[in-house]
């Protein structure tokens, strides 16, 4: 060795990180008034924003007369459904809060900030309303969602499977409960679906668009990568095709053609709706998903091959769980559009929220009242996007774990 | 030399002027190979030469265009359930290691036996632990590949395909993609495999390993089969200028 070599130190110690001082007036220094100019631009949108929060709260405290919400609340959430059977969709809530709080409890230990912000909504619902019926389903669903966390914190993962069976009744529980069967004067009397409305059906359409054009989508998907030209050709057709039409478009045909090509059967208005909303969402899936299977690397197909598994078990398998996972973010984007496109469900002469929305705005005593009803309905779908997009962000962040 | 190797009346693995072509491109000029029950060969040469291409229609991750493969008494050929067995008898090992990152270590060693096999996931479970055991790292079978380093990473690889019970493996340069320190880990598990008596193939570069454990090696040049013979005649007396300058570049540093 010659004699010039640098002498290394025995063990090289393990350093903190520098770490930087932290105080407010520095922090403001750094990061608003770092020059004149700066400076200058915070001063000016300060004085902006002020403006506008006092024109914000000024109107929606003292001018604005949110007595149209309120006289009309029971419209906005459900439309015109008797009240009589009120009690039916209230059980579905509670039922909804109940299997929450369970999956929470499993799978959502971390965030028990949000759990109890979550929990505490029917019970402070319940405080503000006015309405005594209204009080006590809400203190129910309030009930129901603490006993699923407090079983599931109780118990744990030996829930996992109940409450995943849970979540699949829950489906053909809800539709029973609202649809009803059989006469008047039965238990659960039909309640004929031009009464359903508002905020019920804009979920609804939703959860029956997401839960049927989900697997539609991916089966495109895979049929637009099939080896067999005849079924490639026809997925690429439908999935060019629809894309290629605007939503309005495929809710019309929905309504005026499925009567036209299936003579003697009369499908049910909503019903109708809800193949449009399918149909359309499906396409987008599709092209969504192909995005997912093609970030998968030919290692996998061939790995999953050289251990002999079929081409539908290395699909389910191996294919699918990667792709799927790759495109969580784009998938909950489509669904929130979704979401937001049912409100064109107008245009056929449903009353969704936008629906009921614009007929409240046509009641001789609030004429005139579109801001107010405009932003409350505003807020709701704002509210259910966010919640959705938090969701896909916590579905994320468990599912790469130990990635 | 190996002293598991039975007679060469009964090849397990059998190719007769096997053909390839990318295109226009001919990978595979005419292959003819007979492995032994228990024998472990040592496919070598310079890149480009079709010898990944040659292992991977063993296993029909590419199909030969022409001659005849024959693996444990099956020929391949379109039939799926054909291509189905061999590939249930047969284990690969890939450069990339090729784990599933969405499965723990333990899922995918257990995948195949049970989708495949049908075993139970309790037997499937049982028997993953003994192979992770034998390759050295039973506690990382919760973990996922991801967060393992190369080397352990193939070597669950060769305990995933080691789970399907194979009667052939294959491995495709499994120690390419590895950092150096982390080769020889890799080397001792298939040289205790070669040890036990399974029939290898293997694609490398590591002419220590060959030297150590190979029965037969072949020298691939441009889609051939230059020459052929045991580690004592290749490394010794190689008859070929071509395989002379290739081990020369090998072997040099």
């Amino acid at each position: 060795m010659s004699a010039n070599t640098p002498t290394v130190s025995k063990t090289a110690e393990a350093l903190p990180p520098p770490t930087e001082r932290y105080s407010v007036v520095r922090w403001l220094h750094k990061n608003l008034f770092s020059t004149w100019y700066n400076a200058l631009l915070t001063i000016v949108m300060l004085a902006l924003a002020a403006l506008l929060v006092r024109g914000v709260l000024e109107w929606a405290l003292a001018q604005a007369r949110w007595e149209v919400i309120t006289a009309n609340l029971r419209l906005f959430m459900v439309g015109q459904y008797p009240v009589m059977a009120l009690w039916r969709i209230w059980a579905c809530v509670a039922l909804l809060a109940f299997l929450i709080g369970m999956s929470w409890g499993i799978w959502g230990r971390m965030q028990r900030g949000g759990a109890i912000a979550f929990g505490a909504l029917p019970f402070i619902l319940a405080i503000i309303t006015s309405d005594e019926s209204s009080r006590l389903a809400l203190i129910i669903t309030g009930v129901a969602g603490v006993i699923g966390y407090a079983l599931s914190w109780r118990w744990g993962a030996a829930l996992q499977r109940v409450s995943i069976i849970g979540w699949i009744l829950y489906f053909p529980i809800l539709f029973v409960l609202v649809n009803g069967f059989g006469a008047e004067e039965s238990v659960l009397p039909t309640v004929p679906t031009n009464l359903w409305g508002g905020l019920l059906l804009t979920l609804l359409l939703t959860v029956v668009g997401i839960a049927f054009s989900f697997p539609l989508g991916v089966l495109l998907a895979l049929g637009r990568q099939s080896k067999l030209p005849v079924v490639s050709w026809l997925c690429v057709a439908y999935i060019e095709l629809i894309r290629g039409v605007p939503f309005i478009s495929v809710l019309f045909m929905a309504q005026l053609m499925l009567p036209l090509f299936l003579p003697g059967v009369t499908i049910d208005r909503v019903v109708r709706a809800m193949a449009g909303v399918v149909i359309f969402s499906a396409a987008y899936l599709a092209e969504n998903v192909r995005g997912g299977l093609q970030s998968i690397p030919r290692g996998q197909y061939e790995a999953a091959r050289a251990l002999g598994l079929s081409s539908w078990k290395m699909t389910l398998l191996i294919i699918l769980p990667q792709a799927l996972r790759a495109v969580i973010p784009i998938l909950v984007g489509q669904f929130i559009a979704l979401f937001k496109d049912t409100s064109l469900v107008v245009i056929v002469g449903l009353l969704d929220l936008m629906g009921i929305a614009r007929t409240v705005l046509a009641q001789p005593d609030f004429l005139g009242l579109q801001a107010e009803v405009y932003t409350f309905v505003a807020f709701v779908y704002g509210v259910f996007c966010y919640l959705m997009s938090a969701f896909s962000q916590r579905l994320e962040a468990t599912l790469h774990a130990g990635r | 030399m190996n002293a598991n190797v039975q007679s060469t009346a009964d090849p397990i693995i059998l190719c007769r002027d096997v053909h390839k072509w990318y295109g226009h491109f001919h990978a595979l000029r005419g292959i003819n190979m007979e492995v032994r029950r228990g024998e472990v060969v040592v496919v070598f040469g310079p890149s480009g030469s079709g010898k990944s291409t040659f292992i991977r229609t063993i296993n029909r991750l590419e199909e030969h265009q022409r001659g005849q493969i024959i693996v444990d008494g099956i020929e391949l050929t379109h039939d799926v359930r054909n291509i189905e067995r061999i590939r249930m008898e047969t284990g690969m090992v890939f450069q990339q290691f090729n784990l599933f990152p969405h499965l723990t270590v333990i899922d995918n060693i257990t995948l195949a036996p049970i989708w495949v096999r049908g075993w139970t996931k309790a037997q499937a479970e049982e028997i993953a632990m003994q192979l992770l055991k034998r390759v050295g790292i039973p506690e990382q079978a919760r973990k996922y590949p991801g967060q393992l380093s190369g080397g352990q990473q193939q070597r669950v690889a060769i305990a995933r395909a080691l789970a399907m019970q194979p009667k052939i493996m294959l491995f495709d340069e499994p120690t390419s993609a590895l950092d150096p320190e982390m080769i020889k880990e890799v080397l001792d598990v298939m040289v205790e495999l070669a040890e036990s008596g399974m029939t290898m193939i293997v694609v490398t570069h590591e002419m220590g390993f060959a030297r150590a454990v190979a029965d037969t090696m072949y020298f691939f040049d441009q889609g051939q089969i230059v020459e052929s013979g045991t580690p004592d005649q290749m490394f010794g007396d190689p008859r070929e200028a071509r395989t002379k300058l290739f081990l020369s570049q090998v072997l040099s540093h």
